[in-house]
């Protein structure tokens, strides 16, 4: 446990989602162990009231710090208890945020009792992890990017119907330039991948580091995959992009083992989109500015309201990159029916509230050179439209 | 009530009388239903011998089995088992929980025992008894095409009166409510079958939240490759885990002398359905489908049959196993410990069984013919009998599942903690250790575990109360599910709520499993996972498991589960969840 709590520790700094002085996370077996330097009265209560493993106590980073602040007052003085994030993966895996206005433990346990995380106004947000203080990294990861997602997208909004008001304008004016632009991409990824087995599992496990260094995707989300010898080699549901050694699954492409039990949920968009096309590699990111722009729609009284995630009738594209509808994984709704059509004609497509994906047909320098031109040309068009 | 009927069938079959109860809303609130209820009413007799007229053996739906709740069809059946001596419970599909409750019942207290053979019907209420003397050696088809029932049908084959242990009670002739030999209690109360069928409605509380709420659930079940991927288990049913198990080095081979078997491509779910053809089955109302029948009728086997009658017993005849798996079910025997039962012969014996021996032992066994009687009474009495005691891999006296306790150390401090005997559901770690969910842990470790296992054990008896399939936890948690049973049932209860109800449904096995003598010593694993190694290759190493390290970690389960250091339930932590201390 002390080895799992070190390593999630060093993660939420590596990922610039706290400072080094303002978390604590805990992981317990039969006696509760902590790391950080914060000291935050209660949370031993929340190991004897919840039955968990690990706890994280976190005052995220800036900008979250400031967007997180900014959503929570806002929540509360609507006399609401909850951040509604409209992105797929936080509809999908945490629902919705629950808020407190102050920080009281036996408060904090109620709501933690039916969620994963709760955000505590002007506070700082607490998660927990049922087998693994990585579930805590995950869900304040989560929370970081959906904040994130939503304080953005609710600004575009209100600021093409000119209803931002000055506090918002003050939140945004200073998160705005935090994400700043992405350093050129110069072809750097291995080119000779396909030469043997070993080759191509290093060439997947190299692409999605790279994917998370550039910030294209928190490190738990997204999947990266290449096609080589009648087998598709993809990383494991739920890795981490940045850590896909030995997490990487070999699925024959005519189903013959089940060994892609373990593969990411998206396994089935892969195999579709390498029958359907003539790439190799994929890339699946979630980069910000591409999830926050397929929100944005200026239909009015659409009949879809609400469920454009899964039904979307008009063709929509930014740029001329497609956005389509669809949901994580299989069903009649999942994106594996509406991506591997548009990457006929595409090497890249947005699903809408999700993310990107990306193909190349030699090796990942064309994908992950696409999917950073596509979140380029996001951003570029996010700011146009509110500067 | 909504959620519930409010009332609890009583049968006495020695009388043949019925009644009906009507329990205190704060019951249901307390125990919810499928395990919970049954324990409770377990409890009041789990004392009692089991062939004696007040040992019951106990059928409960949940609040949920009847809505549109994602697995909404299952059914908890309880008694003592006759295997292990601890509570035998089981949780099974079909459509039985489904009928059951239509008929307005929430579950069916059976004590006493009938003077002849007898099935029991119940349409809506009404309960009629019917003798049956002729249907005693009737196989399980023979059963349902001679019942011709238009519900659903619990019925035992010919071994739960042949004294076979490890009898199993055969739901609508392919779903199987295994392990614990729950048939064999229905052997002693002369009871070949159930019928059931109903029209009565399960109210709903709030059907806009549930919509809602179940809306959700499915969203997770897409996502999941386990369940929904193109490799899981809605296509190849549970048989998808045999690549995964083989690739991990933790296939149970040759009696769990070693943990890999030769060319499992060659044995995978894939060529079974390559050979036989498959049609996809499933539980009512279940769009998961995971039971997968060839193209003959046949079930194809599900993952621990098709590995056990395989790898365990060095079998690499396909036609076999399946036919192996309809044997059992034609009986109603358990396919595990049946497989590791014949498993522990082959290794006592020194004997490699052929296909065809394989399949005669299980028909002899079955019609109690069998010239080594002990096979029917499990690999412990037998290997026992036969001086070779540490040739039984069982703990409890049960059989172990296929996974193999040396690749994985959740499994192998659950399977020793397990209050049925050897089982791989009470936890389920493979959850976590191999499938990656919620998030991957360290499968080598024991770092962590005690409080794993612990909290997995209360979800799991949450899953078994609200009569859920567990294969959805993949997906979703008691997260999802507290909003379904909240929407269901009016009863505002969130996910750790449900917890904190399955911990006391658990603890209550403990008590129950402590009154009938059983502690620390039991709550151990066969000697051979601490002295010999697996089969290590392709960069795995299967080392014995590390007896100290095993026993600190079941020392840490018994500290964070509320145990003394001996294993047994502590009368503070029983009134602290409001249970029975001692009757």
């Amino acid at each position: 446990m002390e080895k799992l709590i070190n390593k999630y520790a060093t993660k939420l700094l590596e990922a610039g989602l706290v400072d080094k002085d303002r978390f604590l996370i805990g992981g317990i077996d039969d006696d509760i162990l902590w790391e950080g330097l914060l000291e935050v009265k209660g949370l031993e209560e929340i190991f004897d009231k919840l039955s968990i493993n690990s706890l994280l106590f976190a005052k995220p980073k800036e900008p979250y710090g400031s967007i997180i602040n900014f959503l929570s007052k806002r929540v509360l003085e609507e006399n609401a208890d909850k951040i509604e994030p409209k992105d797929c993966e936080t509809r999908t895996f945490l629902h919705d945020l629950p808020v407190l206005n102050n920080y009281s433990t036996s408060e904090a346990i109620e709501v933690l009792k039916e969620r994963k995380c709760v955000i505590i106004d002007g506070f700082g947000v607490i998660t927990y992890g049922t087998v693994s203080p990585e579930q805590c990294f995950v869900t304040l990861s989560s929370v970081c990017f959906s904040t994130f997602v939503k304080f953005f997208s609710d600004y575009l909004k209100l600021k093409k119907e000119n209803r931002s008001d000055k506090e918002m304008e003050g939140v945004f004016n200073f998160v705005k330039n935090y994400k700043g632009s992405y350093p050129d991409f110069k072809n750097t990824l291995s080119k000779d991948i396909f030469e043997n087995e070993e080759s191509v599992y290093s060439a997947v496990a190299k692409a999605g580091k790279l994917t998370v260094e550039y910030g294209l995707v928190d490190s738990f989300f997204g999947n990266v995959s290449a096609f080589y010898n009648g087998n598709i080699y993809i990383s494991q549901t739920g890795s981490s992009l940045d850590e896909l050694d030995g997490y990487i699954d070999a699925c024959p492409f005519d189903g013959s083992t089940c060994t892609g039990l373990t593969a990411s949920s998206e396994l089935s968009a892969h195999m579709k989109i390498a029958s359907d096309t003539d790439c190799r590699t994929i890339l699946h990111g979630h980069p910000l500015f591409s999830v926050i722009m397929s929100m944005n729609c200026d239909k009015n009284d659409c009949e879809n309201e609400g469920s454009c995630f899964k039904i979307c009738p008009e063709k929509r594209e930014i740029s001329g990159i497609p956005i389509v509808p669809g949901e994580v994984g299989t069903g009649s709704f999942g994106l594996c029916n509406t991506v591997p059509p548009e990457l006929k004609n595409n090497n890249g497509v947005i699903v809408y509230g999700h993310g990107v994906f990306a193909t190349g047909e030699k090796d990942f320098n064309e994908p992950f050179k696409r999917l950073l031109e596509i979140e380029n040309r996001c951003m570029e068009e996010y700011f146009k439209l509110v500067l | 009530m909504n959620g519930w009927h409010g009332k609890i069938l009583h049968i006495n079959l020695t009388k043949k009388e019925s009644s009906i109860e009507r329990p205190d809303h704060e019951l249901y609130y307390k125990f919810i239903g499928g395990k919970g209820l049954s324990g409770y009413y377990l409890r009041k007799c789990a004392t009692k011998e089991i062939d004696s007229d007040g040992m019951a053996i106990l059928f409960f739906t949940g609040p949920l089995v009847g809505t549109t709740s994602p697995s909404p069809g299952r059914i908890n059946i309880t008694s003592i088992s006759p295997l292990t001596g601890t509570i035998g419970d089981t949780s099974v599909g079909g459509k039985f929980g489904s009928e059951l409750k239509k008929t307005g019942f929430d579950g069916i207290v059976i004590t006493g025992k009938s003077d002849e053979l007898c099935g029991i019907e119940i349409i809506d209420e009404k309960v009629s008894f019917k003798a049956c003397d002729e249907a005693r050696d009737l196989k399980i088809s023979e059963v349902l095409k001679k019942l011709s029932w238009q519900g659903s049908v619990a019925a035992v084959g010919p071994s739960a009166f042949n004294g076979v242990l490890y009898s199993n009670i055969m739901i609508d002739g392919h779903y199987a409510a295994g392990r614990n030999g729950l048939g064999f209690i229905c052997g002693i109360k002369n009871l070949k079958y159930l019928a059931v069928k109903g029209s009565k409605k399960t109210s709903i509380a709030d059907k806009t939240e549930l919509k809602k709420a179940r809306e959700d659930i499915l969203r997770l079940v897409s996502a999941s490759p386990v369940l929904m991927g193109d490799a899981g288990i809605s296509k190849f049913g549970t048989g998808a885990l045999f690549d995964l198990i083989s690739s991990r080095r933790m296939i149970p081979t040759m009696n769990f002398k070693e943990t890999s078997f030769e060319d499992p491509e060659k044995m995978n779910a894939f060529s079974y359905q390559k050979e036989f053809g498959v049609k996809h089955a499933g539980c009512q109302g279940c769009h998961v489908r995971c039971k997968k029948i060839a193209k003959d009728g046949r079930p194809l086997p599900e993952y621990e049959t098709m590995s056990h009658f395989s790898a365990l017993l060095l079998n690499r005849d396909k036609e076999s196993v399946v036919n192996a798996n309809f044997i059992c079910n034609e009986y109603g025997m358990d396919t595990i410990s049946a497989a590791a039962t014949l498993a522990c012969h082959s290794e006592l014996t020194g004997e490699i069984l052929k296909p065809e021996t394989i399949t005669n032992l299980l028909k002899d066994i079955g019609e109690g013919t069998c010239s080594e009687r002990l096979l029917s009474k499990g690999s412990y009495r037998y290997a026992k009998e036969k001086g070779k005691k540490d040739l039984s891999i069982t703990v409890k006296k049960q059989e172990l599942p296929a996974y193999d306790p040396r690749g994985a150390y959740g499994m192998a401090l659950s399977y020793a903690t397990s209050t049925r005997g050897g089982c791989h559901l009470r936890a389920y770690p493979v959850s976590h250790e191999i499938l990656r969910k919620p998030v991957a842990t360290d499968r080598f470790s024991f770092s962590g575990k005690a409080r794993i296992i612990k909290i997995a054990e209360d979800v799991n008896a949450m899953a078994d109360s609200l009569t859920i399939c567990k294969f959805f936890l993949f997906a979703a948690s008691l997260e999802e599910y507290s909003k379904i049973y909240s929407a269901v049932t009016g009863d505002k209860k969130s996910a750790q709520d449900l917890l904190d109800c399955g911990e006391r449904i658990f603890y209550n096995d403990r008590v129950i499993n402590s009154l009938n003598g059983f502690s620390k010593e039991e709550d151990d694993l066969p000697v051979r996972f601490f002295k010999e190694q697996g089969s290590s290759g392709n960069n795995i190493n299967v080392p014995p498991i590390d007896r100290e390290d095993f026993l600190e970690a079941r020392s840490k389960y018994y500290k964070v589960r509320g145990l003394s250091s001996e294993g047994m339930p502590t009368k503070e932590k029983v009134k602290e969840l409001g249970l029975v201390w001692k009757n």
